[in-house]
């Protein structure tokens, strides 16, 4: 039965308000209308089958609330997952800004009518281009994979070229989201990936598999600082020096939280940065949380590729007044269609704006301190971990993240978390099935938020389950 | 209409300084979190933790401010921002600028601390949600089967179905053959950009001049043994639904291709009419915005897609399924196209529209499309008495309609940008216009979803119509606009220069010589 009462969500369910309407508009009813605009065929007969509605506020939070307070986090486990989603800090101006009903609601409107969030959007550009070493950037697209992918494009397009390379110990789901970028080989403009091996030892490229595989078809070298894996790539000069000099363009892939610390991609040689903005302020939720970036110098042909909405500083007719607007706009597929360069949407804009308000809250010194934070936390747990019998930290040389090796006890990693389940603890990502050549590895994770505390229970309930 | 009086209004005018010119060396907004001193003894200094040529010489330039000075700038931002929950956003067309309820977002933050990989016994609640509402609320509206959260946006999911349609043919041995995929104009331009970047070629069909969708002659002229499928928007972006889509998908099929159904928005046609009974094979629901999800000044959204039974198996993985009492992720899909994104999509936009959807029912999901369409005609109808607006093609449109200010234009020389700049002097969102091509000049699209209130369409109404006559009077005032904004008529010469153009501050620092 239809409620009396007016939906609190749509002011003109008032029954006499819609009756108004209709008179209004020469029409006895809804159907009367739908059936001058919709073939009777085509229409959906009766009432969906749907559970009962749920109208009442107080109801529905419950219901949901029901549901999803069943659920454990990050905060209520002990939490060693990372690899792609990871577990920072998150500063309560951020939420702040991140809930503030102007940038939670905007969506389309004009500089005129949302002119901060045209210069928010630029501040974002503006702060990760700082972080970089680059001088342009875009609206954040989906997350790192496709920020990835673009930048391939990007490459292939420059060159004219279709390979791509990448990394061996790359993320398989980020391969995967690439991959979809660069087409079957059937099509035409398909671009081929291909994989470089890894050192086992250090977990960075093999140089001289590098070396055999570059070529004339070379679109681009991808390489990853942190990787996957947590490895440092020490020689990425190197690498993009035998790029360039194979006529390629270097692609390099950050988490930027590692900035503050680590030399920016620009200083080894990248000519296009992609990366993840989820760990600048933004909640995991479950994945929700990412955001990609891609960053450049500021290069016509480079800007002239660019599939994203690149938002310009500008003036006014006032003097002194600041404007914004869009740059070089015919290039996106709201403008071009089918011969855009990929296509632009609805992506995560207001991830860009929270982080953004985390880059600005860190400054310099607050960025080099969450990069040494973690290179100290991450490397302790990785010494006093391996401290365990038949327990070993791979990759001597990495960020926030290593494959901890069990294979000395004798155990596997799917048996291990179970346990470490039960003890309140989310285990590193077993990487068993990815990287067979591992062993049994977990990429544990490791950031400013754990506490030595937390670190040393870990350590003491991982040696009490091997034991 | 009479008694309508436009009020006031005038935009927050802060003159804010960029982020870069503000704070003072030293200043900082947040303190990290303690690196205690067993840590820091037993690993020693970070720098020996990072091989010298890697380690980061010069710190990065970025501005230093205190958490007040911080918090001030962006609050003053937003405030510059006219957001849709302060305004009568109906003129942002296509999108769909519902209410998203408040207590939603509260729902949402639930999961802020999950991360994906966690142990699936640690989210059965969220799997549930995310579950129930594919399987039984989209997969009642829809129709269709099997469905995916993966893809974050809509144009997302367009992508994610010309990848299904690539797998679908590659596996049949087709894919060489059929490399080429049909829109039309008025479908939105990623049903055409999507599938190019995909790889496929695209083949676009212009709309007939009485009916305003193209016949279904034209497209069976179009068909042949290269054509991989189809990607249309239906009610196109003018609010006219294709009656005859049934004939079109048949006739695709018929040809051996595959037929993909953007339902971005969906809001006038929820429990009306299905992407099912027209005969497609999959389609995509913005989450964003038929679904209440705010737009997050453009994302995150969530561009769900869903399939029949017989392309479920492409789906990218994992899958949410249920089996017996439990929910898992199920990876094991051998001709998946893999991912489109990492992980599981935003799932916090799925707990928002699932909130909304189990608030509203099935009368209430009636009720907002039966609202939805009778506040356009309401809004057609008003819209008479506006001098110099024009709409094309005849009969009625369902969520919207495209107009056009070509008369406007013609008689005072103020078109859609001008009228686009002086509505905002009256505190109205800017229209969204169209997309290009401008197969209807001087364009603009309203929307009046369920949100509106009679008075909010009068009102807006009023609005234009107010502005319409200032262009006939004097049109220098809408040539100046705008007058009551938080900035002037922008310089839009160096956007498309690039000596001048400028995407950061370090950019900005160098072209100015600052």
């Amino acid at each position: 039965m239809k409620s009396r009462v007016a939906n609190p969500y749509i002011p003109n369910s008032v029954p006499e308000v819609k009756a108004e309407m209709l008179r209004e508009v020469g029409a006895a009813s809804a159907d009367e209308l739908y059936a001058s605009m919709i073939p009777d065929r085509l229409l959906f007969k009766g009432r969906l089958d749907l559970p009962g509605s749920i109208p009442s506020e107080h109801d529905l939070r419950r219901h949901v609330a029901a549901i999803l307070g069943r659920d454990k986090t990050c905060g209520e486990f002990l939490s060693f997952l990372g690899g792609g989603c990871w577990n920072h800090f998150v500063p309560r101006v951020c939420d702040e800004i991140a809930g503030r009903s102007e940038f939670l609601t905007a969506y389309a409107g004009g500089y005129y009518s949302d002119l901060g969030r045209f210069q928010a959007n630029w501040e974002f550009q503006s702060l990760i281009c700082e972080l970089v070493g680059m001088e342009v950037s875009g609206l954040p697209t989906y997350d790192w994979g496709s920020a990835a992918g673009n930048a391939v494009r990007m490459a292939s397009r420059l060159t004219g070229r279709r390979e791509v390379l990448v990394p061996a110990y790359m993320s398989p789901a980020r391969l995967s989201v690439v991959s979809n970028f660069c087409n079957p080989t059937e099509m035409p403009g398909a671009i081929k990936v291909q994989r470089v091996a890894c050192d086992p030892e250090t977990g960075t490229l093999d140089i001289e598999d590098l070396k055999k595989r570059l070529g004339h078809e070379t679109a681009c070298v991808y390489f990853e600082n942190p990787g996957y894996l947590g490895a440092i790539e020490d020689r990425g000069d190197e690498i993009a020096e035998m790029a360039h000099g194979a006529g390629a363009e270097v692609v390099v892939g950050v988490d930027p939280i590692s900035l503050g610390v680590l030399a920016p991609p620009s200083d080894y040689g990248a000519d296009i940065v992609c990366g993840e903005v989820q760990p600048l302020g933004v909640h995991m939720s479950a994945g929700g949380g990412l955001a990609g970036f891609i960053a450049s110098r500021d290069e016509e042909r480079y800007v002239a590729e660019y599939p994203l909405r690149l938002i310009s500083v500008t003036g006014t007719v006032v003097e002194g007044e600041y404007g914004f607007g869009q740059a070089k706009y015919g290039r996106t597929s709201y403008m071009a269609r089918e011969k855009a360069k990929d296509w632009v949407g609805t992506t995560t804009a207001l991830h860009g704006i929270i982080a953004a308000v985390y880059m600005s809250l860190l400054g310099p010194e607050g960025m080099r301190e969450v990069g040494e934070a973690i290179l100290q936390k991450s490397h302790y747990a990785a010494g006093r971990l391996s401290e365990i019998d038949g327990v070993e930290a791979r990759f001597p040389v990495f960020f926030k993240e290593f494959p901890l090796n069990i294979d000395g006890a004798g155990k596997t990693w799917r048996r291990v978390n179970k346990a470490l389940l039960r003890r309140g603890i989310f285990g590193g990502k077993d990487i068993s099935r990815e990287f067979p050549e591992l062993g049994q590895s977990a990429l544990t994770c490791v950031t400013e938020v754990h506490s030595q505390a937390d670190i040393d229970r870990f350590a003491a309930e991982l040696e009490a389950i091997l034991r | 209409m009479t008694g309508v009086k436009v009020r006031p209004y005038h935009a927050a005018v802060w003159s804010e300084p960029l982020i870069h010119e503000l704070g003072r060396s030293g200043e900082r907004g947040v303190i990290l979190p303690e690196v205690e001193e067993g840590v820091r003894k037993r690993v020693g200094k970070p720098e020996s933790l990072v091989p010298k040529r890697m380690r980061r010489r010069e710190r990065p330039g970025l501005p230093e401010l205190s958490q007040p000075q911080a918090l001030r700038h962006w609050l003053r931002l937003s405030q510059m921002t006219l957001g849709m929950e302060t305004d009568i956003d109906l003129g942002v067309g296509t999108c769909t600028m519902k209410y998203s309820p408040k207590v939603n977002e509260e729902l949402a933050a639930m999961i802020a601390g999950v991360h994906p990989d966690q142990p699936e016994e640690t989210m059965q609640g969220l799997l549930e949600v995310a579950w129930r509402f594919a399987n039984v609320y989209l997969r009642e509206i829809s129709g269709m089967d099997a469905f995916t959260f993966q893809p974050p946006g809509g144009s997302a999911g367009a992508f994610n179905n010309a990848a299904i349609m690539r797998k679908y043919h590659e596996q049949n041995g087709e894919l060489g053959q059929r490399d080429e995929i049909i829109t039309t104009i008025f479908s939105h331009p990623c049903d055409a950009a999507c599938p190019a970047t995909a790889g496929f070629k695209v083949v676009t069909l212009y709309p007939d001049e009485e009916t305003g969708v193209p016949s279904v002659e034209a497209l069976k002229a179009a068909v042949s043994k290269r054509t991989a499928g189809i990607f249309v928007t239906n009610p196109e972006d003018t609010g006219i639904f294709n009656g005859r889509i049934d004939e079109w998908t048949k006739i695709v099929h018929e040809a051996g291709g595959l037929c993909a159904y953007d339902q971005a928005n969906l809001n006038a046609v929820m429990g009306v009419t299905r992407a099912r009974e027209a005969g497609f094979d999959m389609s995509f629901f913005n989450l964003h915005k038929t679904f209440s999800s705010p737009h997050g000044s453009s994302g995150p959204g969530s561009g769900a897609v869903g399939v029949t039974d017989e392309l479920g198996e492409y789906l990218p993985v994992p899958v949410i399924v249920r089996r017996g009492e439990g929910y898992h992720l199920d990876y094991d899909r051998p001709k998946s196209i893999g991912r489109v994104r990492d992980f599981l999509g935003n799932l916090q936009v799925v707990v928002r529209a699932y909130a909304w959807a189990a608030a509203m029912g099935a009368d209430g999901l009636r009720e907002a499309a039966e609202v939805s369409m009778i506040n356009n005609q309401y809004l057609s109808k008003r819209m008479a008495e506006v001098p110099g607006v024009t709409k094309p093609y005849g009969g009625r449109r369902l969520d919207q309609a495209r107009w056009s200010l070509e008369k406007l234009k013609a008689e005072t020389g103020c078109g859609i940008n001008d009228v686009n700049r002086r509505v905002v002097d009256y505190g109205v969102q800017s229209f969204f216009t169209s997309h290009h091509p401008w197969v209807v000049p001087e364009p603009f699209t309203p929307e009046p979803c369920e949100t509106y209130s009679k008075a909010d369409i009068d009102y807006w109404v009023a609005v234009l119509k107010r502005v319409c006559e200032e262009a006939y009077e004097d049109p220098e005032v809408l040539k100046k606009a705008p007058h009551n904004s938080s900035i002037h008529a922008v310089d839009a010469a160096p956007l498309d220069d690039p000596d001048r153009w400028a995407m950061s501050w370090r950019a900005y620092r160098r072209k100015m010589k600052k």
